[in-house]
């Protein structure tokens, strides 16, 4: 009998397939996306009766920020302008992408004259900083858990914890936080209120400001990290119940695999699969949840950047926060994408 | 009725059923209410809890338990029309999308991967700032159900996307059945528990994204909510000045209404497929 | 006459099922006695749903609920010694498994963990049980095995998917005779393969057998491939055996009224005339007719089939049969 399906003799042409099938549709999903959010982003301004212009305006006053004249006709100039008022509604619509192209957001109102992108990159590496480490715990601890109280369901603490997160799951990021707020640093005063630092301090490379850094980070991370963790957990445990039941652990369990080698090599490494893509899916939700997470505690993200500018009416601050934001989502979920063959044979080849 | 028999043997669908018709009773009350909702002053201001005002009064001078049950009722009503009307666009999108496949189907399920990849919140408050000013219980429906559609429409999609598989699907095709007779005679039944169980997920999504929307001011402040209820005691300070009472009000209701309605759609998908719980994630 | 290296006492192995409060009890396997020999292939037949994987997942000690070991004795002869090994540990019946009884699967699509390469796959098996010393070396024993069985050398390197159905049902044959077991036990192994690859697939099993002078038990209900490669089969039907006999002895004398079904529904060369199989479907083991469990459907049936089970009476050398026309059996119980 000849030998089938040669493994070398396979492995050869699926470069390009691999190419073809799996990496030019995300591509083109990525840069779909985009397109489309900064289109949206562009147009909801525009949907609204009243010149967006004088809205803005509105808006601001209505907020009680305080713009002297000087101040009024340079910020209606730059609006005007970052509309691209002038023209048609294509000319504007490329106006704007031209824009966002060189990197520009306009101009801040509440921080005049700071641009916008300015702002944004002092707030950055405290978000940056805040959702690496949260979504890397949370993902981990919460898969590694759920995992094995996958495949010991039935002992009492894998129960334990299954009612626990199905308590914390359902609570959305704002409550969570403000609920461990009021506990931790109202009620017992074990962690700081607010912030990033202690007020006044400058930042510095010492020993000192980072343990400061650090200890005002730990109420919001811990919140994050519970909450998604929570959600890991309960999905990477029923997925685990799944592949528990799947040939092939029945079969290693049959060929008296040891169960140290079952758990991780053939549960919880399957299991992790869809754990992967999953987290694709929910990065832009685990976003929105670091950034309203970050209004809780005043940590001085994006997140209060972003409550800042709705406070004072910054309609081009928010706009800026936007679509940074479906820029860097995105392209994280295209980077968890792309690293999925790397985990998952099947797709490499075949 | 023999499911809710069988429901009801499961003690988390017991406890949230019970938790949910007292949260309904609560909202129900709100039409006995001897105050104005809208109304500030009607009530000495910042009383602690006492046998004539059960849960106190607040800094506004209105009573904390019958504003609560206002801020119930109103909640429930968003996600209701969020809810409901979310399901629509999900049911026709997911139908649409699963029956007729090819390029229909590509298109309209990357309209909703693309809902469900972009920071939602964030669009929420762009298109809140604006239309502030017509904003009421409606339109936020409204608003929140556009954005609700999209996984659930998946959902649908892989069941019509199964269901076709079936052999009544071609018995009925060769049998000359029209589309929409086809979709709503044949697929409707099987979809109907589905729809139900993502109409709870959703009504709770939108409970906690109007809550966020209301602490950051983005909603219409003098119709009473659980958020906007939040949002007045925070913003005078309840929690420096220990009126527990107040801030905690809306707190404990919508934690007890969240994980009720979570633990109810939980246990309904169990029931249903025991092998996959359908959920999602709240933002 | 051979060593018994696996016997069973009579056997019962019911699934409890607990449905709305209602216990519903399946009688898989009622009442077996099985007697199977050193460096023999032993066949078990039979229709689907008589209970044959379930014997077999009791053969191989690997009862979990909802099956239950309701009552009996499962004896393995190891090194000399018949061990009741339903008593065992965990831990123990881990040890035995691979090394002294191994598995060959029915389909081999989805036992092969996806993300590993097969050499990962391979090497769990053999480090599970080898101890640390030796593991170079029964890897490379791996490797001239696989040569020796005429897989290709890079079949290691490869991934499950990137194989066809029936190379990977020869790599898991393959994987069950690495430790060089003294039984091995196939279920359905051929089923889900088509015709030409099958007979590769039962050369290798045999080829295996051959070479380790060890155990075959085969369940398929393909009486085809049973007369390739068996020496003995039993025929099995409502979680009973009802015949049991040397492969001739079977194909040539069958005696039980159901063997002859099984038998007549082969294709022979040059009979033009229809194959007549047995009417009617098998009982729902949740619910076996009362006497013969095969009365119902038996061409022959007389009064007492329909109130009492026979036992097996001795038809000839090696070839008994549980029926009442041959008696009321005294050679050992099979009600």
């Amino acid at each position: 009998m000849p030998a089938q399906g040669d493994p070398v003799g396979r492995k050869e042409g699926s470069a390009l397939a691999f190419v073809k099938r799996y990496l030019i549709p995300r591509l083109i999903q990525y840069f779909l996306v985009i397109f489309l959010g900064i289109t949206a982003v562009f147009f909801i301004p525009r949907m609204t009766p009243n010149d967006p212009v004088q809205r803005t305006l509105q808006e601001m006053k209505a907020r009680g920020s305080y713009l002297d004249p000087g101040t009024m006709d340079e910020i209606i100039a730059d609006l005007t302008e970052m509309y691209g008022l002038g023209g048609s509604w294509l000319d504007q619509y490329f106006a704007f992408w031209g824009r966002l192209f060189q990197g520009d957001f306009g101009v801040s109102f509440f921080q005049f004259p700071t641009r916008v992108n300015v702002l944004i990159n002092i707030a950055l590496p405290w978000t940056l900083g805040l959702l690496l480490t949260t979504t890397f715990f949370s993902w981990t601890l919460g898969n590694i858990i759920g995992g094995l109280a996958g495949y010991y369901a039935r002992r009492s603490w894998s129960r334990v914890l299954d009612t626990v997160a199905m308590i914390v799951r359902p609570l959305p990021y704002y409550i969570f936080s403000f609920g461990m707020l009021l506990l931790l640093a109202y009620v017992v005063r074990w962690f700081p209120v607010s912030g990033g630092m202690e007020i006044g301090r400058t930042v510095s490379f010492s020993w000192e400001f980072i343990k400061d850094v650090l200890w005002h980070s730990v109420l919001p991370a811990l919140s994050l990290v519970i909450l998604g963790g929570a959600v890991m957990f309960q999905t990477m445990k029923l997925i685990v119940q799944n592949v528990n039941a799947e040939n092939f652990v029945q079969y290693a369990k049959l060929g008296g695999v040891t169960e140290s080698r079952i758990v991780g090599k053939y549960v919880i490494r399957n299991a992790l699969l869809p754990q992967i893509t999953g987290l694709a899916l929910s990065l832009g939700q685990i976003f929105s949840g670091a950034l309203i997470t970050e209004i809780v505690f005043s940590y001085p993200g994006l997140g209060t950047l972003l409550y800042n500018a709705i406070i004072t009416g910054d309609y081009n601050l928010i706009m800026g926060i936007t679509v940074f934001s479906i820029f860097a989502i995105t392209t994280a979920i295209l980077i968890v994408d792309l690293t999925y063959p790397l985990f998952d044979p099947r797709v490499r080849y075949n | 009725m023999k499911v809710f028999k069988d429901l009801f043997r499961d003690y988390r669908f017991a406890l949230s059923f019970c938790v949910l018709v007292v949260l309904l009773i609560l909202a129900g009350l709100s039409f006995f209410s001897p105050y104005d909702p809208t109304l500030w002053g009607a009530v000495p201001r910042d009383l602690s809890p006492s046998a004539k005002y059960w849960l106190g009064t607040d800094s506004n001078g209105q009573d904390v338990f019958w504003q609560a049950t206002f801020a119930v009722r109103n909640s429930l009503i968003i996600s209701l029309i969020a809810g409901l009307v979310s399901r629509v666009i999900a049911v026709i999108v997911g139908m649409v999308s699963g029956y007729k496949g090819g390029a229909t189907d590509r298109v309209l399920m990357f309209l909703g991967d693309s809902l469900l990849v972009i920071p939602l919140f964030l669009i929420m408050v762009m298109l809140s700032m604006l239309v502030r000013q017509y904003m009421n219980l409606l339109v936020l429906g409204l608003l929140l159900s556009f954005f609700g559609w999209a996984w659930d429409a998946r959902l649908i999609r892989s069941l019509i996307l199964s269901l076709r598989e079936r052999d009544f699907t071609q018995t009925a095709i060769l049998s000359g059945t029209g589309t929409l007779r086809m979709v709503l005679n044949e697929y409707m039944p099987f979809a109907m528990p589905l729809i139900f169980s993502t109409l709870i997920n959703n009504m709770s999504w939108a409970i906690g994204l109007e809550m966020t929307l209301a602490i950051l001011g983005l909603v219409n402040m003098s119709i009473p909510t659980l958020g906007t209820m939040l949002n007045w005691a925070i913003s005078y300070q309840a929690i420096l000045l220990m009126r527990w009472w107040w801030i905690g009000t809306p707190v404990v209701l919508s934690i007890f209404l969240f994980i009720a309605l979570y633990w109810m759609s939980v246990s309904i998908s169990e029931y249903l497929d025991p092998r996959t719980r359908i959920q999602r994630v709240g933002a | 006459m051979q060593n018994t290296v696996l016997r069973t006492e009579q056997l019962k192995a019911f699934y409890v099922l607990d449905q709305f409060g209602a216990q519903k009890v399946v009688k898989a396997v009622n009442e077996v006695d099985l007697d199977i020999r050193e460096n023999e292939v032993y066949g078990i037949a039979g229709e689907s749903g008589c209970g044959k994987t379930t014997l077999l997942k009791a053969l191989y000690n690997a009862i979990e609920p909802p099956l239950r070991l309701v009552g009996g004795k499962i004896y393995y002869r190891v090194n000399g010694k018949d061990v009741d090994v339903t008593t065992l540990s965990a831990e123990e019946k881990r040890k035995l498994r691979w090394e002294f009884i191994s598995y060959v699967p029915q389909g081999s699509m989805s036992v092969l963990n996806p993300v590993l390469k097969l050499k990962e796959t391979y090497q769990d098996f053999i480090f599970s049980h080898v101890s640390r010393q030796s593991r170079e070396e029964a890897l490379n024993l791996a490797k001239s095995h696989i040569a020796e069985l005429g897989l290709p050398r890079n079949v290691l390197d490869a991934y499950p998917h990137q194989l066809s159905g029936g190379m990977r049902q020869r790599v898991t044959i393959a994987l069950a005779a690495l430790l060089k077991p003294r039984i091995i036990i196939g279920d359905e192994p051929t089923t889900a393969l088509d015709v030409v690859v099958q007979r590769g697939v039962v050369q290798l099993l045999k080829a295996i057998q051959v070479k380790l002078q060890n155990t075959i038990v085969l369940v398929t209900h393909d009486m085809g491939v049973q007369a390739n490669i068996a020496d003995r089969v039993g025929i099995m039907y409502a979680g009973k055996i009802v015949e049991e006999g040397t492969t001739e002895k079977i194909y040539g004398e069958a005696f039980h009224p159901y063997t002859r079904y099984l038998i007549n529904s082969l294709p022979k060369f040059g009979d033009k005339t229809m194959r007549e199989s047995a009417p009617g479907s098998p009982p729902s083991l949740a619910n076996v007719p009362p006497g013969c469990p095969f009365h119902p459907r038996c061409p022959r049936v007389m009064e007492i089939c329909q109130s009492q089970m026979p036992g097996f009476t001795t038809l000839g050398a090696d070839h008994k049969a549980a029926c009442w026309l041959a008696g009321e059996g005294k050679n050992g119980k099979a009600s």
